[in-house]
């Protein structure tokens, strides 16, 4: 049977370029980076490359940090914790501001915080499902807002946050700017010079790095309390080993992603808008957000009738991976907030499917899944009750 | 437990082959028209139960024999998950050959039962046990519309757990016998709460009428206030609570001494008690004409004291300050 992969935005394929440009930091350049010895010494020259690779991707300045971390959710805790630690609980600002979209990372962080004495706000979202400059306008306070915190693009529906306009409407209340850049990177174009964030977290196993290694971006001249204690590792910044094998792999990914871009701006689109134009055909689908609006490589469809759960079951018997939108195995059975804002009825708030490409899809796969699509829905429209 | 549950998510692999065949191949799928009830001489009842908006929604249709009550064919359509169309499909199976009122006994637990592989292993993980309970309720709903009562007079009692069908009165009963005090207890008794977690606390994946924190907050405040009542009623002072104690002895003193103090323009007030050596000191302070009266330390402590010693225990001792 044939597999296709189409949830990118879970994880992605490891580049074999990147497996193998890893591959000599297990067995052969294997020392402690902080060790005095040669073995120690031998893998700079290389983290230092893979650090030059993630400057440019981002187009960071070398004065600013970008701490390898364990993940995106160590990268948002910690800026989460850190101004926790560094600004509200010093009496100071107290106020977080954020969206009812971001990633668990953020979004339960920021109510752990609200439990301990932070205040949080939770922006509601415009009718296209995304904050704008107006609605963060409306809702800071110059005196209050310790910290925004938005993502760049959205996880379930693709949907590009303006970070840059945001960033913008934080700084001149004097608040930081916090963007959670995992689903962004590689996707479309990330220039922290340009967008202008204090602070910025990404993940390498989302643009086909190595899972279990992330970054966060430190605008030059700030500082977070840690959220992990220990060593002197990342100039104090960050405690741990350094996972050296993997921040090659994600100096690597970054760079390869940077220079796929207009690949993914082009050619995944023309895949990613075939496919979704096949679904449209369909009658009773709706796809979430405007296409200018979201990431080049995801759809978040809703398909009358046919619940998100039952359709990934029948996906998955054809070889076909994708994800639910609003997922029926979460905890919650609120409707997703997107879904809300842009007016789709919620009747269909449980038949949400988001399908996500990478530059490693094919069109011949698009094409299987599209036949796939068809008559998976035709069988289940023939069990539904609701259609 | 702990080891298996740390890596998660792998919903289906908990199915048994039974829930994925009827998944895949639903065998009561489809409908009953009026036609071909009438051809077998039954009733076509449709029941609809759920709604999109809440992720499951399911139809049941019967025909049922007239004069009999017997239900001669079943079959469903549902918009749900795996579970949901393969505990239909099971449920509108156990229904054919059963009346009406015999079908009404079929429980979610059944159908999950029916779909095991083996007696010993579920057909299907916890967290999916309520994608099983439309299955159950639609046939109430059917039942109801065929005998043209209300649903609830089918309904003995008050569920709170619907995976599990544990009743509101099971679980106060359980709480109060067995002196549970933590949720998880109450879900080690009687597994309500076990499956998908909605009916422990508000937020979960359903919203319910009743919670079982509430419940237990409830029912351990009930019993507290039993246990205070007994206490209170108690006639052994020994037992009694500090507080509980000071209330008998004021409440003896404001009935009996004070009247008569009053009587020469004199009264007194409890500073504080103190337990020592099993016995209770009082000590007191005089008020008005008390203050100063020669009496006061020596006859009228006396008879305080002695009132006390036959009004409420032996064990009392008065000290003046």
């Amino acid at each position: 049977m044939q597999k296709v992969y189409l949830d990118n935005n879970a994880t992605t394929i490891v580049d074999p370029i990147v497996k193998e440009a890893m591959d000599p930091f297990f067995t052969q350049i294997y020392g402690n980076p902080n060790s005095l010895h040669d073995f120690g010494t031998e893998p700079h020259p290389y983290m230092r490359l893979a650090l030059d690779r993630m400057y440019k991707g981002l187009n960071a300045p070398d004065d600013s940090d970008i701490l390898i971390t364990g993940c995106a959710t160590e990268s948002n805790n910690t800026v989460l914790k850190g101004v926790y630690y560094d600004i509200i609980n010093k009496g100071k600002r107290n106020q977080i501001i954020t969206t009812p979209v971001e990633h668990p990372c953020v979004a339960n962080t920021a109510k752990f915080l609200e439990s301990i004495g932070a205040e949080l706000k939770i922006l509601p979202l415009n009718e296209d499902g995304i904050v704008d400059q107006a609605m963060l306008k409306r809702f800071i306070n110059p005196d209050k807002t310790a910290l925004v915190s938005v993502m760049w693009a959205n996880n379930e529906t693709g949907m590009v946050f303006p970070v840059k306009e945001l960033a913008e409407v934080a700084h001149d209340n004097g608040a930081l700017f916090h963007t959670d850049a995992v689903q962004a990177i590689g996707k479309i174009p990330v220039d922290v010079r340009d967008a202008n964030p204090d602070f910025l977290s990404f993940s390498a196993h989302k643009f086909h790095g190595p899972k279990g290694v992330g970054g966060l971006y430190i605008r030059e001249g700030l500082r977070l309390t840690p959220l992990l204690h220990g060593g002197e590792q990342m100039g104090g910044k960050r405690a741990g080993t350094v996972n050296v094998a993997e921040m090659i792999g994600m100096g690597l990914a970054m760079e390869l992603a940077v220079q796929n871009l207009e690949y993914e701006l082009t050619e995944v689109r023309r895949l990613r808008d075939k496919m979704e134009d096949a679904l449209l055909q369909l009658d009773d689908t709706i796809v979430v957000g405007r296409r200018e609006l979201r990431t080049p490589n995801t759809i978040l469809v809703s398909i009358k009738g046919v619940e998100g759960e039952a359709m990934l079951w029948d996906l998955n018997k054809n070889g076909i991976a994708a994800s639910t939108g609003s997922a029926c195995a979460s905890e919650s059975l609120e409707p997703n907030p997107t879904f809300v804002a842009i007016g789709i009825n919620k009747d269909l708030a449980h038949t949400g499917i988001r399908i996500s490409l990478s530059r490693f899809t094919t069109e011949e796969e698009i094409d299987y899944a599209i036949g796939v699509f068809r008559s998976s829905v035709a069988r289940l429209r023939k069990i539904s009750s609701t259609y | 437990m702990a080891k298996n549950d740390l890596i998660g998510g792998a919903l289906w692999e908990q199915y048994s082959d039974k829930v994925s065949s009827r998944m895949d191949e639903p065998k009561f799928r489809g409908e009953i028209t009026e036609a071909q009830a009438e051809a077998m001489g039954a009733r076509l009842v449709v029941a609809d139960w759920g709604a999109e908006a809440c992720g499951d929604a399911v139809r049941l249709y019967w025909a049922v024999e007239k004069g009999t009550d017997k239900i001669l064919d079943a079959r469903f359509k549902s918009f749900g998950c795996g579970t949901a169309i393969a505990s239909s499909d099971m449920m509108a199976e156990l229904c054919i050959g059963k009346t009406v009122d015999e079908a009404v006994g079929i429980t979610n637990i059944e159908v999950e039962h029916a779909l095991r592989d083996d007696p010993n292993s579920p057909a299907i993980p916890p967290q999916k046990m309520h994608c099983s309970v439309m299955a159950y309720d639609v046939i109430k709903k059917a039942a109801s519309l065929y005998k043209g009562v209300d649903m609830s007079s089918l309904e003995e009692e008050e569920i709170v757990c619907e995976c599990a069908r544990v009743s509101l009165r099971t679980i106060r009963d359980v709480i109060r016998i067995n002196d549970l005090k933590t949720v998880e207890e109450i879900t080690n008794y009687t597994k309500a709460g076990a499956f998908c977690k909605s009916c422990i606390r508000p937020g979960g994946h359903e919203k319910r009428k009743y919670y079982l924190v509430d419940i237990l907050r409830d029912v351990r405040k009930e019993m507290e206030k039993e246990k205070m009542a007994e206490v209170s009623e108690t006639k052994d002072f020994k037992t009694m609570t500090v507080v509980q104690k000071l209330k008998q002895i004021e409440s003896v003193l404001e009935a009996e001494i004070k009247p008569i103090l009053a009587q020469d323009g004199g009264s007194m007030e409890v500073v504080d008690i103190k337990e020592e050596d099993g016995s209770t000191i009082v000590y007191i302070h005089y008020l008005g004409a008390c203050q100063g009266c020669p009496g006061a330390t020596a006859g009228t402590l006396m008879a305080i004291q002695q009132f006390l010693n036959e009004k409420v225990d032996q064990s009392i001792q008065v000290e003046p300050v």
